[in-house]
């Protein structure tokens, strides 16, 4: 009966090529539209560690003045001074934790004609592989002792081990970073989570290309490495020796696996607060402790102007369904002697219903493959946009099916009303007109 | 022509008419958000940054091997190397004024601090208001294209320098008109003095120019034109010059910059894509995102409204094809042409007057939908109504095609049985 249907269907379809063409190319550009700005907006709102961001925490505490300070309204800081994210570090209280920042790092190629580069870096405490899920190629990581000891070694990415070592095993050679030898101790495997969730608010950027270089800490601090973003909530003289110095300019994160631990932490930094506030050294006893997710809609790291498509194209769909309502409405209704004769030679409701909703299916197919295409282009598009996820704007399998879901609920709504118009159709008027 | 036959003819498709009335809504709804959005962006994109954006030159470079910025040797060190890149420039062919400097407008990259005028205790005022500052020496106006609107400039011999990372606050400072108001709401704010971020070292402003932008982009908007010029040449391992040219000069000192100051000391690195900067690149790049988000509204408005006139030429062929028949009555009972071409155009003029009304409303409600959520001004009712008129004459437009084959329906037709 189904193929009697398709028959049926392509054969009107057929008959009025224009209209035909008309419904399938709005279809379309709903549907390309949509898909384009969800796919950018999935990337950009996706989960940058799907197996461990549940138990990865960011802990922050308050350091500023009194002055405009609401109990229970005024954030922490997003960031944190050295002495609060030592002392917590010190204090062990998680599974893993790690402090960090970003720096530059000047690359020396040691090729006579080139000139050195900068490239992004972190410093950061022994634990950041674990704690991030970092994959290893060669090595590992450095220890606590090596923080401590402030030894020149240096985990660095693939890419920049493909450059320089042709992908080598480049373990325990040595490589040029602002006029220093460093150690390899570590190559990453490709590591480059989107959203770079660990720098938000650290002064990077939020998406594209991984770090190139993550060093020690301490070392980083003795070679006079400074973060990417500082911020004094006191007057300050000394900002060379930004360790003792009124700033918050680093991140600190943490892994507790259940809610017990949870809880316990955010009573340990709640305590700590405390203690700081009788110390004299803080003046508000604010804390926060957000797990991976919710730091990042915190931070608001989805750029509004890609909210802001994404409900355009949606508010673009809807019209282009309604728009196909009216078309296959006018359609049908012309066809109301064709379906008084079905009807007549026994079709029943439901035979003419299910023929219109598969021919409004082909409709949304059609309309499905075109938006594809659509949809690829704008990717193309997107690609071509100086915006820092831009070369990441690709579409993945789920956003394939989707597409082809959201082109056939589209158009089966659209078919609807107007194959339900067409079943109600009372045959003898029809046949009489005739 | 009375109203009522159309209205009789209407109630018989309301699936039709409701269609093409919310098709019409909607289409409202978006497009006048979208275009006011266009608006929006354009006018920030157009907005001047307040210093003469021709002819002006950024360069931007690395001192290799430099001594340290912070030990009073290697300030007086990189100082030298900095005055000896200043003097390399000034004696370059068509250039006119060179300035060293910490960044431009829109050039995303600031240094900002509070300032306030009471002296602080150490601690910044979370009240102070937010400044970006500029650090320049005696030629950062001139080079910059500056207008002072009251005061006077630096003198050469006031410009200190220090290293990027000490303290100390410049005992003179030059404000912006808007910083100057915002601070000195009641009368003039030179001779006036000001304390920033916390110190209590007071900065004595000597004067007022009458625009600059920050160099914030994409955030700052409630300091965007709140800027304070320093008379410090600021000492780090980088360094940064503004160079002004003769008109029509541009290109040509670009190509030759970086090769006088690689002529003049060698180690340095100057980054062969963003070293050497025309002002107009450093424009395009912080209004790219902008624009992108402009054209692109525009296009979906475009689309948009061919589609809504497709489906209404759509529609109303159909219901042309339909009475067919009562035209044909209509035109042996003495009806002319053109008022079967009035009746198809008052028909589509009264739907889409239902839906343009309905439209205004979800218009206004998408504008306070949007504004909750994102960053928007609230829509001006004149956008609503041209849309409004937009919309009607787009639905006049595509019903005249339809409209006009009606009415080359012939009489004949109503005496045939079909």
């Amino acid at each position: 009966m189904l193929g009697y249907y398709l028959d049926l269907a392509v054969r009107s379809l057929r008959r009025n090529k224009i209209l035909t063409a008309l419904m399938i190319v709005t279809l379309a550009l709903g549907i390309g539209a949509s898909i384009t700005t969800l796919t950018v907006l999935k990337l950009l709102s996706g989960d940058p560690l799907p197996e461990k961001s549940a138990n990865l925490f960011y802990a922050r505490v308050d350091p500023n003045p009194l002055e405009g300070y609401v109990p229970g309204q005024t954030k922490p800081d997003s960031i944190m001074s050295y002495t609060d994210a030592m002392n917590l570090m010190h204090a062990h209280r998680a599974v893993r934790q790690a402090a960090m920042a970003l720096i530059d790092a000047k690359i020396d190629t040691q090729h006579p004609n080139d000139h050195p580069y900068f490239a992004d870096g972190v410093m950061t405490t022994a634990d950041f592989f674990a704690l991030f899920n970092a994959p290893f190629q060669y090595g590992s990581g450095w220890t606590a002792d090596d923080d401590e000891s402030r030894a020149t070694l240096v985990v660095i990415a693939d890419f920049l081990n493909n450059k320089m070592f042709g992908g080598a095993n480049s373990v325990g050679k040595t490589i040029r970073i602002d006029d220093r030898d460093f150690r390899i101790v570590g190559v990453l495997k490709h590591w480059a989570p989107q959203p770079r969730f660990y720098a938000t608010d650290l002064g990077g950027h939020d998406y594209g290309d991984g770090d190139a270089v993550f060093m020690p800490l301490k070392t980083a601090r003795s070679l006079d490495k400074g973060p990417q973003d500082t911020e004094c909530y006191a007057s300050v003289s000394d900002l060379q020796h930004l360790e003792s110095a009124p700033c918050e300019w680093l991140g600190m994160w943490v892994q507790l696996d259940d809610s017990t631990a949870v809880a316990n932490y955010r009573m340990f930094l709640d305590g700590y607060a405390k203690q700081q506030v009788a110390l004299g050294r803080f003046k508000r006893s604010e804390t926060s402790l957000l797990d991976l997710m919710s730091w990042l809609s915190d931070q608001q790291v989805v750029p509004n102007d890609a909210k802001l498509q994404t409900y355009l194209a949606f508010g673009f769909l809807l019209i282009c369904v309604v728009n196909t309502v009216g078309l296959l409405l006018a359609k049908c209704l012309r066809r109301s002697r064709e379906i008084g004769v079905r009807r007549a030679l026994g079709a029943t409701r439901r035979d003419i219903f299910t023929q219109f909703m598969v021919e409004a299916a082909i409709v949304g197919v059609a309309g499905g493959v075109l938006g594809l295409v659509l949809a690829v282009l704008g990717l193309w598009g997107v690609r071509h946009q100086p915006a820092q996820y831009a070369s990441l704007a690709h579409l993945d399998v789920e956003m394939f099916l989707v597409t082809f879901a959201v082109a056939l609920v589209a158009s089966l709504i659209a078919g609807l009303l107007p194959a339900w118009r067409a079943c109600v159709v009372a045959p003898a008027p029809q046949l009489k007109a005739a | 022509m009375s109203l009522h036959p159309i209205l009789a003819a209407l109630r018989k498709h309301k699936a039709g008419v409701v269609l093409i009335a919310l098709q019409i809504a909607l289409t409202l709804a978006i497009v006048c958000n979208a275009v006011f959005i266009i608006y929006s962006r354009v006018e920030k994109v157009h907005r001047p940054t307040g210093i003469d954006e021709s002819n002006l030159l950024l360069i931007t470079q690395q001192w290799v091997g430099a001594p340290s910025m912070d030990t009073p040797a290697g300030v007086q060190q990189l100082d030298s190397m900095l005055r000896q890149d200043l003097d390399t420039l000034r004696r370059q062919p068509d250039v006119t004024s060179v300035t060293s400097i910490t960044s431009l407008p829109l050039l995303n990259s600031s240094w900002v601090g509070g300032v306030a005028v009471k002296p602080g205790e150490q601690t910044p005022g979370k009240n102070d208001v937010h400044t970006a500052m500029y650090f320049g020496d005696e030629q950062m106006i001139g080079t910059l294209g500056l207008q002072i609107v009251e005061g006077r400039n630096f003198n050469a011999s006031e410009i200190a320098h220090k290293g990027m990372r000490d303290q100390g606050e410049p005992p003179i400072v030059i404000v912006t008109q808007d910083l100057a108001k915002r601070l000195f709401p009641d009368g003039s704010a030179v001779g006036k003095v000001v304390y920033f971020d916390g110190s209590s070292t007071p900065s004595t402003i000597i004067g007022v120019v009458r625009r600059m932008q920050t160099p914030a982009v994409g955030w700052g908007d409630n300091f965007t034109w709140y800027s304070t010029l320093m008379p410090f040449r600021i000492n780090a391992t980088f360094s940064r010059y503004a160079v002004r040219t003769r008109p029509g000069q541009l290109d040509a000192v670009a190509r030759t910059a970086a090769a006088a100051l690689y002529n003049g000391n060698p180690l340095r690195v100057i980054d062969e894509d963003d070293g050497v900067k025309r002002f107009g690149d450093i424009r395009g790049d912080a209004y790219r995102a902008d624009i992108g988000m402009a054209v692109l509204m525009g296009v979906v408005c475009l689309i948009l409204l061919a589609v809504t006139a497709a489906g209404i030429v759509g529609l109303t062929s159909f219901w042309v094809g339909q009475r067919h028949r009562q035209i044909g009555v209509r035109r042996a009972l003495g009806a002319r042409k053109i008022d079967i071409l009035h009746y198809f155009q008052l028909e589509n003029l009264m739907i889409a007057g239902v839906g343009a009304v309905v439209g205004v409303v979800m218009a206004i409600g998408l504008n306070r939908l949007l504004m909750s959520k994102f960053e928007m001004q609230s829509l001006p009712v004149y956008y609503v109504l041209l849309g409004l008129l937009v919309v009607m004459v787009l639905g006049q437009i595509a019903v005249f095609v339809p409209a006009r084959r009606a009415s080359n329906v012939p009489p004949v037709v109503a005496t045939r049985s079909v």
